[in-house]
């Protein structure tokens, strides 16, 4: 205690000397350290909003993060691929067909990698998009909403990692697979897995207006694994770029037996040429069983549809569309700078980063100066294609974002560091700690043409002794760097939920305006919905109940309801009727097997209940809506299933 | 002494679960309590005794962006028809034409509100609530159930006035 007595004391000294000598509009300037105060920087104070907006991907938790920049503040968690009783998602009827599958009903997933719709390779904020990567599926998010909006599970995939990045105008989404396996699946030994694997890379077409996604076509290349990947931009669009390891196509003991080759590859494939290829006919069309699932804001409900078929190419047939580009050492990251002049591998176990050349890719092609082939795939000369490299002294180059003045910044796993480094020149300009272990950073928009460098956000995979310890399990931390100067300052650290994987930012200003406050009442068409209390009611359909129930401050209308009975299934349809912002009016239910609903102004939720005992069972709201909110509350009669009580329904009677 | 309150428990037990499904109705207990609605629970000013829902304001236009607006003598029937959907999607929920529920009754309103102090209480209830006294008056008088801001539009709103005026 004493200890900290003593640091408050300190820091209130350091924060009137920093004050006295900052400047008066609230900007610190760079001269000296004294004058530029960390905490002035990231403090956004009462009643203020961020710059930014940061999506962090939340790993293991399936779903996405919203956070603000520079604040750190958390701002949202956006289900998609795991089920969150906070709002229903995933629980409730309309939203339970978000996460059907090939598999059936998968309600969790490792969601990795955020990317931002963009037009003209800059971001446009109409949409998010993420992959699962267990259970293979790409979901999209709608960002006036905040809300997932539709999920497709990609066939023929495993380990879905190299996904999901956008082409800049957002024509594709492409997932490419992590681990190899056998196209179409089949029972056979997993030894032989040695030229006869397979690596499923899918471009999924996303229509403009809507968003709506479906697979175009998938590129069945050699069976190594496809680790991540980019799109070119600017002069290289047309163009997607993956890295692999595991070239060696081992099966067994991978971290040594993948680890084998001095070089492994980015591929590059020319997507232009292959939907050329594809739209006159080309591919073959194959057997497959995939779900794809769409939500309707209108309807406030999901369906899944299963799909049988897709057309898949074989990159040997569509000649010029594919090559390999020696990359050293089991690349992770594949990034491509602003101008889509560099394609960065970042050799995960190698010391240096490798660079290579677009405009020396295409030369090399036109000369066909060729080293060799990988099961029919031109593979070109590494010399041919080398823009440069980097030799920073780092260990464990994992990713590389940029800002728009040249430069890049790239994490380096095993020694704890982003290190900052300028393209075309290559040399290193600054290098910072992380705490610890940092896997993927961002810049907002610094996967795009357009950066918006002023901040970094580093997602560290290990936290240890950052935060006051919460026993053996931790959030992951995050590290925000300023780097609107030369050199990179720390100037916050706060915790991420689940296990950021990647994030995608983008000035507030992109979203904020377009953000949706409410669901207008007389747009809801779902089927169960009542936009008039007069129409609340109570029906039976066999042993099914529905209850067409609506929510205004603080009443439930209908809020005594008789005549279910044990066995029923009673569905409560609840439609909010509040058409303010920020009213939402929550439903739950004793004995309730699925989680509460959260209902946002105008929208209709469904949730089941399936009573098992005569009584009287309370319901009530569990988002504390008025000064009235404890009483916003009903009862449920239900008695013998052999009982002859009518249904009967009422409010205030 | 346990023996003898266990068993006393059983008996009583056993008389609830004889009396079955149909239940014997029972009288509420009572205490000489004043209804709310009798008597709000904060007495208004001196000068106003009589409860804000019977108080006649008709000088007073409420806070909000409807300054003045002039009805015609004659009810348009076709916006008073699109009032009253209105009215039931948006409305009533809380208020019912032939009873006082959550919020009292339209019926007469226009007796005693003049038209612009209707029309601010329905496009901005919230802003009305802290800064007209009648308004903050409703809200006590009515347990403090705030009324609800459905977002409808100055026309949405005219055209429930009209409504109004056919009750």
């Amino acid at each position: 205690m004493k200890k900290y007595r003593y640091s408050i004391t300190t820091l209130l000294v350091l924060a009137l000397v920093v004050a006295s000598c900052g400047d008066q509009n609230g900007k610190a300037s760079s001269n000296g350290a004294l004058s530029s105060s960390a905490a002035e920087k990231v403090y956004v104070a009462p009643g203020e909003q961020d710059e930014f907006y940061a999506f962090l991907s939340g790993g293991y938790s399936g779903n996405l993060t919203v956070y603000g920049l520079p604040s750190g503040r958390m701002f949202k968690e956006i289900p998609v691929f795991s089920q969150f009783p906070t709002s229903g998602y995933g629980y409730s009827e309309e939203t339970k067909p978000m996460l059907n599958t090939s598999y059936g009903f998968v309600p969790w997933d490792d969601l990795h990698h955020p990317d931002i719709s963009q037009t003209n390779g800059e971001l446009d904020g109409r949409w998010i998009f993420v992959n699962g990567n267990n259970t293979p599926r790409i979901g999209r998010v709608n960002l006036s909403t905040f809300e997932t909006e539709e999920i497709i599970e990609i066939p023929n995939s495993a380990g879905n990692h190299s996904s999901s990045f956008i082409t800049e105008n957002t024509e594709y989404v492409v997932a490419g697979t992590r681990f190899s396996v056998p196209v179409p699946q089949r029972d056979m030994p997993i030894n032989e897995y040695k030229g006869n694997f397979k690596g499923a890379l899918t471009f999924i077409s996303v229509e403009p207006e809507h968003g709506r996604l479906d697979i175009k076509f998938q590129l069945l290349m050699p069976g190594f694994n496809y680790d991540l990947s980019h799109p070119g931009r600017g002069e290289s669009h047309g163009w997607f770029f993956f890295t692999t390891y595991n070239t060696e196509e081992a099966n067994s003991l991978m971290e040594v037996n993948s680890s084998q080759n001095d070089k492994d590859f980015i591929a590059a494939i020319n997507w232009k040429k292959i939907e050329e290829y594809v739209n006159g006919g080309g591919g073959t069309k194959i057997p497959a069983n995939y779900a794809h699932n769409v939500y309707d804001e209108t309807t406030h409900t999901g369906t899944s549809t299963m799909n049988k078929e897709v057309l898949t190419v074989d990159p040997t047939k569509v000649p010029g569309a594919v090559f390999f580009l020696p990359t050293p050492k089991s690349p992770h990251g594949c990034d491509v700078d602003p101008s889509g002049q560099y394609i960065i591998g970042n050799g995960k176990l190698s010391a240096d980063l490798t660079i290579h050349s677009f405009d020396k890719m295409l030369a090399a092609i036109e000369e066909k100066k060729f080293d060799g082939e990988a099961y029919g795939i031109p593979i070109l000369k590494f010399e041919d294609v080398l823009a440069g490299t980097v030799k920073s002294g780092g260990l464990g180059p994992l990713h590389t974002e940029f800002d728009a003045k040249g430069n890049a910044y790239t994490t380096f796993f095993i020694s704890s560091e982003v290190v900052k480094w300028k393209l075309g020149t290559w040399e290193v300009i600054d290098r910072k700690p992380t705490f610890y272990s940092v896997g993927h950073l961002m810049i907002p928009g610094g996967n795009s043409r357009k950066p918006f460098g002023k901040y970094v956000v580093a997602m560290n995979k290990i936290t240890k002794d950052r935060y006051l310890p919460t026993g053996p399990e931790m959030e992951h931390s995050a590290q925000i760097y300023d780097i609107s100067g030369e050199k990179m300052e720390l100037i916050y650290d706060f915790p991420t939920h689940g296990e950021p994987h990647y994030a995608a930012g983008c000035p507030a200003e992109l979203l904020a305006p377009k953000s949706k406050k409410i669901y207008r009442l007389n747009e809801n068409k779902h089927r169960y919905a009542v936009t008039n209390p007069g129409e609340a009611r109570v029906e039976r359909d066999g042993n099914e109940v529905h209850i067409y129930m609506s929510t205004i401050r603080s009443h439930f209308t209908p809020d005594n309801i008789e005549g279910v009975k044990v066995g029923d299934k009673v569905y409560f349809h609840i439609t909010n009727h509040e058409q303010d912002f920020d009213v939402p009016h929550g439903f739950s239910i004793i004995g309730q097997n699925t989680s509460e609903l959260l209902v946002m102004p105008g929208q209709t939720k469904t949730s089941v209940w399936e009573p098992k005992q005569v009584g009287v069972w309370p319901f009530y709201c569990t988002d504390f809506c008025s000064a009235l909110h404890q009483e916003m509350q009903g009862y449920v009669r239900v008695s013998p299933a052999n009982s002859n009580i009518d249904l009967s329904w009422s409010l205030g009677e | 002494m346990k023996t003898a309150f266990r068993s006393l428990v059983m008996i009583l037990a056993i008389a609830m679960i004889s009396c079955g499904g149909k239940e014997e109705k029972k009288e509420g207990f009572s205490v000489d309590r004043a209804k709310s609605t009798e008597k709000p629970t904060e007495a208004p000013e001196a000068a106003n005794e009589v409860p804000a829902s019977q108080r006649v304001t008709l000088d007073e236009k409420g806070v909000g962006q409807i300054k003045e607006i002039t009805l015609d003598p004659e009810i348009d029937a076709e916006m008073a028809a699109a009032g009253e959907a209105l009215f039931k999607t948006n409305c009533n929920a809380c208020h019912k034409i032939d009873k006082r529920f959550i919020g009292p009754s339209p019926k007469g309103i226009l007796e005693r509100r003049s038209p612009e102090w209707i029309m601010n209480m329905i496009l901005d209830p919230q802003l009305m609530v802290e800064e007209d006294r009648c308004a903050k008056d409703l809200l006590i008088e009515f347990n403090g159930a705030a009324m609800a801001n459905q977002n409808l539009t100055v026309e949405e709103t005219r055209s429930i006035l009209e409504y109004f005026r056919t009750l």
